[in-house]
Formats: C-alpha cells, sequence, structure tokens
C-alpha cells in the first residue's frame, strides 16, 4: 500500500516537474479554447438571437471549460504513448508497483495540469460579462477536477492501446473533436435530433459542462443545464471508476 | 549452491514463429551469465519473460525461488534491468531520473540520498547529476541507467546489450563497471550481446541461436570444443622444418600457404620447445587463440557478423510487425 502511495506520488511529481518547465506547453494548450471563446463565441453573438437569455459568448463559456479539460487531459494521458515509444514505460511496468497506482498516477498528472488550466480559463469570467462569486468559483474547480480526472482515465484508456503516435489523427478526429461537439458545450443538448441525443448521453462530457453550466448560471434558465446536479456528479463518478478499471486491467494483461 | 535463475523448458511463440524454444538453464548467485546470440535468436524475448513483461507459452522461469508468471510483484523487487533501447526521461536531469526509481522501488526515506549519490558516484556521474539527461552522449546514459538499475539494491541485474551504439572507448568503459558490480554490488548478472570478445568476462555462457541453446560452459570451455591453439610459422624451408616438427617434437604440422600450420592444445608453452628445436631457421611466428566467434562458427556454421544474421533480422522484423498487430487487436 505505501510503496503504491509512494508510486503515485512521484508520477505526478514527474508530471508536475515537466508541466512546470515546459511553459510553451501551457500556452499553446490555452491557445485553443480562447480562440474558441473569442473568436466562434465573439463572431456568434452576433448572430445568435439575443432572446436566449445570455449572450452567446457567455452561454458557450462553461462549454469552453470543459473543451480546455477535454484536450489537456486527454493530451495529458496520451503522453503515455510518448513513454511507451521512448521507452520509459518499461522503467514503471518492470517496478514492483500495481498497474492501478500507475493509471491513477497517471490520472492524477492529467487532472492536476487541467484542473489547473481550467482555472485559468474561468478567471476570464469578468472579460466576457459574468459574475462568480467565489464559493462558485470553488464549485466549478471541484466539478472541473471531477471531470478532469474522468477524462485523463479515458485519454489512459485510449492510449493503452496504442504503441505510436502514428494514430494520433485518428484520436484527435474520431474520439476528440466528435465528443466536444457532442457534450452541449456549444448548443443545447436537446435540440439534437435523436441518434446524435443519445450519442451525447453516453458522452462523460456532456455531463460535465451540465455541472458546469449548474455552477456558472444558479438560476434556471432557459437552454441552460438538461439534467439534475446529483446524475452529472454520479455520470462523472461512475464513468472514472469503469474507466480506471479497464486501463488497468488492460495494462496487466501480458502478451 | 542453489542457483538465483532457474530456467527449465521455456518456450515462447508469437503466432507461427517460436521466438524461444524449449531452453533451460541455470545461474549461480554472483556470477556473471552471458547470453549469446545473433540479432533476433531470442536473447530479449528470455530477459523480458524473465523481467515478468511477458508470458511464456510454456515452461517454467523463476529467480531466487520466485516464479516470474505467479510472483511477478516478489520477482520486480529483487531484480535491476538495463534495457536495450533507453528509458530514461531525457527532460529530468540524473538526480531526478533516480530519485523517480527510488520511489518506484520503495527505497527507504532516509537512504534515498545516499544510494543516489554512491550510485552516481560508481558510474562516475556525480558532477553532472543536476543536468537534464537529454544533454548526456550515449556512453553517459548507459552508465546513468546501470546506476539506477543498482539503487534498489537488486538481487540480479540484467543487462540487455549494454553496450549496443556505443563507441569502442565507452564500451570499454562500461564494461570496467559491469565487471566491477557482483563484488561491490552483492549482484548477479545476465547479460545478453552479439559482440563475442565482451563475453570474455562471463563466468558461464549460453549460446542461443534460433530460439534453442546450442552450447553452454565456461568461455574456457566453450573454446576447448573448437581445439586449441593454434600455431603459424615461416621458415626459410618449410618441408624441412616440418619434418623436425614430426619427429622430434611429435607434433602435427601442414603447410598452408606459405605457413605452417600447427595445431595444439597450449600454444603459449609450444612456442619456446618450437623455436628451440628449429632455432635459426624461424622467421615467424604467430598464435592463434580460439575465440567464441570461432564457436559459434563451428556450432551453427555461420559467423556471428551483420551480413550473416540477416535470418535473424527477418526473424526479429516479423515478431515485431506480429506484435504490432497483437497490440491492436
Amino acid at each position: 500500500m505505501k510503496s503504491d502511495m509512494n508510486a503515485i506520488y512521484v508520477i505526478v511529481a514527474r508530471e508536475f516537474i515537466k508541466f512546470v518547465r515546459e511553459r510553451g506547453r501551457l500556452i499553446s494548450t490555452l491557445a485553443r479554447p480562447l480562440l474558441w471563446l473569442f473568436l466562434v463565441g465573439g463572431g456568434m453573438s452576433k448572430m445568435v438571437s439575443p432572446d436566449m437569455g445570455m449572450p452567446y459568448m457567455q452561454f458557450i463559456f462553461p462549454g469552453i471549460i470543459g473543451m480546455t479539460i477535454l484536450f489537456s487531459s486527454i493530451f495529458s494521458s496520451i503522453s503515455i504513448i510518448w513513454d511507451k515509444e521512448f521507452g520509459f514505460m518499461k522503467e514503471m511496468l518492470v517496478a514492483p508497483v500495481s498497474r492501478f497506482s500507475i493509471v491513477i498516477g497517471k490520472a492524477l498528472s492529467g487532472t492536476m495540469v487541467s484542473t489547473f488550466q481550467a482555472l485559468i480559463i474561468v478567471l476570464l469570467f469578468p472579460v466576457i460579462g459574468l459574475r462568480l462569486g467565489i464559493d462558485q468559483i470553488i464549485l466549478i474547480l471541484c466539478i472541473s477536477a471531477m471531470l478532469s480526472f474522468c477524462l485523463a482515465s479515458l485519454g489512459i484508456l485510449i492510449a493503452v492501446f496504442y504503441e505510436n503516435l502514428e494514430s494520433f489523427s485518428v484520436i484527435m478526429n474520431f474520439i476528440i473533436m466528435p465528443m466536444f461537439f457532442l457534450s452541449g458545450a456549444m448548443y443545447p443538448v436537446k435540440l439534437l435530433p435523436h441518434v446524435l441525443g443519445f450519442l451525447t448521453k453516453i458522452n462523460p462530457l456532456t455531463y460535465g459542462i451540465d455541472a458546469l453550466k449548474y455552477m456558472i448560471f444558479p438560476e434556471k434558465k432557459l437552454l441552460t443545464h438538461d439534467f439534475p446536479l446529483s446524475l452529472d456528479v454520479a455520470a462523472i463518478v461512475i464513468s472514472s471508476i469503469v474507466f480506471v478499471i479497464i486501463a488497468a486491467m488492460v495494462f496487466e494483461r501480458k502478451k | 549452491m542453489t542457483p538465483i535463475i532457474t530456467v527449465e523448458n521455456l518456450t515462447k511463440k508469437f503466432g507461427s514463429i517460436t521466438a524461444v524454444d524449449g531452453i533451460s538453464f541455470e545461474v549461480r548467485e554472483g556470477t556473471i551469465f552471458g547470453f549469446l546470440g545473433p540479432n533476433g535468436a531470442g536473447k530479449t524475448t528470455t530477459i523480458n519473460i524473465l523481467c515478468t513483461l511477458l508470458s511464456p507459452t510454456s515452461g517454467n522461469a523463476a529467480i531466487d525461488g520466485h516464479d516470474c508468471m505467479k510472483e511477478s510483484s516478489e520477482v520486480r523487487k529483487n531484480i535491476g534491468i538495463v534495457f536495450q533501447d533507453n528509458t530514461l526521461d531525457k527532460e529530468l536531469t540524473a538526480y531526478e531520473n533516480l530519485l523517480f526509481h527510488s520511489y518506484l522501488y520503495n527505497v527507504p526515506k532516509n537512504e534515498r540520498k545516499k544510494r543516489i549519490n554512491d550510485a552516481l558516484n560508481f558510474v562516475g556521474l556525480y558532477e553532472r547529476k543536476d543536468e537534464p539527461v537529454k544533454r548526456f552522449s550515449g556512453g553517459m546514459k548507459r552508465r546513468l541507467e546501470v546506476a539506477r538499475s543498482i539503487i534498489h539494491q537488486p538481487k540480479v541485474l540484467f543487462l540487455d546489450e549494454p553496450t549496443l551504439g556505443l563507441d569502442p572507448q565507452s564500451r570499454t568503459n562500461l564494461w570496467e563497471f559491469i565487471s566491477e558490480l557482483p563484488k561491490k554490488h552483492d549482484v548477479t548478472i545476465f547479460m545478453t550481446t552479439h559482440y563475442m570478445e565482451e563475453a570474455e568476462i562471463c563466468d558461464k555462457i549460453a549460446i542461443i541461436d534460433k530460439g534453442k541453446i546450442i552450447a553452454q560452459g565456461s568461455p574456457e570451455e566453450l573454446k576447448k570444443m573448437v581445439g586449441g591453439d593454434v600455431i603459424y610459422l615461416k621458415t626459410r624451408n618449410n618441408v624441412a622444418a616440418i619434418d623436425v616438427i614430426k619427429t622430434s617434437l611429435n607434433l602435427d604440422a601442414e603447410e598452408k600457404n606459405g605457413e605452417i600450420f600447427i595445431s595444439v592444445s597450449k600454444g603459449d608453452a609450444c612456442i619456446p620447445k618450437l623455436i628451440n628445436t628449429l632455432a635459426d631457421a624461424v622467421v615467424s611466428v604467430r598464435l592463434q587463440r580460439p575465440t567464441l566467434n570461432d564457436v559459434f562458427l563451428k556450432l551453427t556454421g555461420k559467423a556471428m557478423r551483420p551480413e550473416a544474421v540477416s535470418g535473424g533480422d527477418e526473424l526479429k522484423e516479423s515478431i515485431r510487425s506480429y506484435r504490432k498487430k497483437f497490440d491492436r487487436g
């Protein structure tokens, strides 16, 4: 048990050191949500009718936080493929630590990095004319951390199936982008046709963004959150557990 | 003495390819065991099974009495590994890489610093401990990996082609460290190489080809298999000299390409006798002792040089593509 805690600690610490040393990574991953928020959100605000209760730029704010977390968590987990390709994964795999602690350590690394990036985006709220209290910000960060852990575990689950980065664009185009568009980030889930509606319901990001909407727009308005908060939290927690267990099992499987 | 590594009838198949074919051997504690063979002979596959990274198709492997499959956690605690490819984190410093390792192996907190510094001193990298590994040369990285592999005081150390891709100077340098390890760090070494001359430091060698062990023994024993030393002699009159050698020294001699070729068991002791007998007739003399490469040549009918191992490379390539398929499927 103690050795597993040590392993989790040191895997997270390694990620932290690397994150602090590579400041370029922080800037490049923050560029994407900023472009979406101000260029897409800003442009669409002029087009989308204002009778929805709030400017479009404010409506997509929870979605942009979700996007930050989605990209940052999954990219952070994809580092497992780098570790595999550059051999460092072997150093971890031959160590006397359980596969669970490696998966949890990696997922927590992703959580740390993504939550920090989400915080930076959240702090932009005055720029787009929102008002958030300190209690709201803390709750947003809690949801962000949970969602980050969930998506980082999903990223690990994806990464354990790949040996090299050749398939990176496949992951990007067939997993990450559809997850983002089918999450209620850009438009309310309710507006989608039936089949797509089903896809949004099996997407953990939907529940994360729904919970963020709940925290950011507490007074129930049209077009904001779609599910009860308890369902959101339950969906995130359960899918996290499932992802971690499957990833650890796939890891354990010897060839 | 009980063996620290026991392998019995170990077989590993990748699809239709048999990478390791029913091998058996034992390694005694505190010795250096060499696993020799061309690329693709099954050396790395065997190491990966012993390191608990692969499970065998059939057969048994145990380290210090622990089964490599069933008690993988016990086995992992007791082994250190230097893989063929570099497994350091190049963004971290040398010290951080070793610190990461000491946490993973649960080294007691109050000993971490001392063990890391000792290991860095041992391989002569203490002065550069705070530099990122990406600035290190190939030889330094290998030395750092050796240092890392001994931090948790393993009982068995696996070295998979540790000198691959290093220049001759770094190779010699690394072998000095490796040959000191069993005494200084109380560890048994299991190493693979396809450089025959490097295997000379081993106490025992197993030669593997196409997944099968074709010979085992100490370097001396193996060399005896190809017969003794050969003395090449040039004289003023070869025909007369051969006659003298045959009659007065009772040795077998033949002429080949203008040289007299004498096969003897102890060449170094034989040369003074020859010179005394033939006296002024001797123009030059050279002694050729058998090398492990001769052993390999005799056993397999091919030299262990790159051009002769293309068959092995093909096998390696097909195993690799099979692994890829397997990983995706």
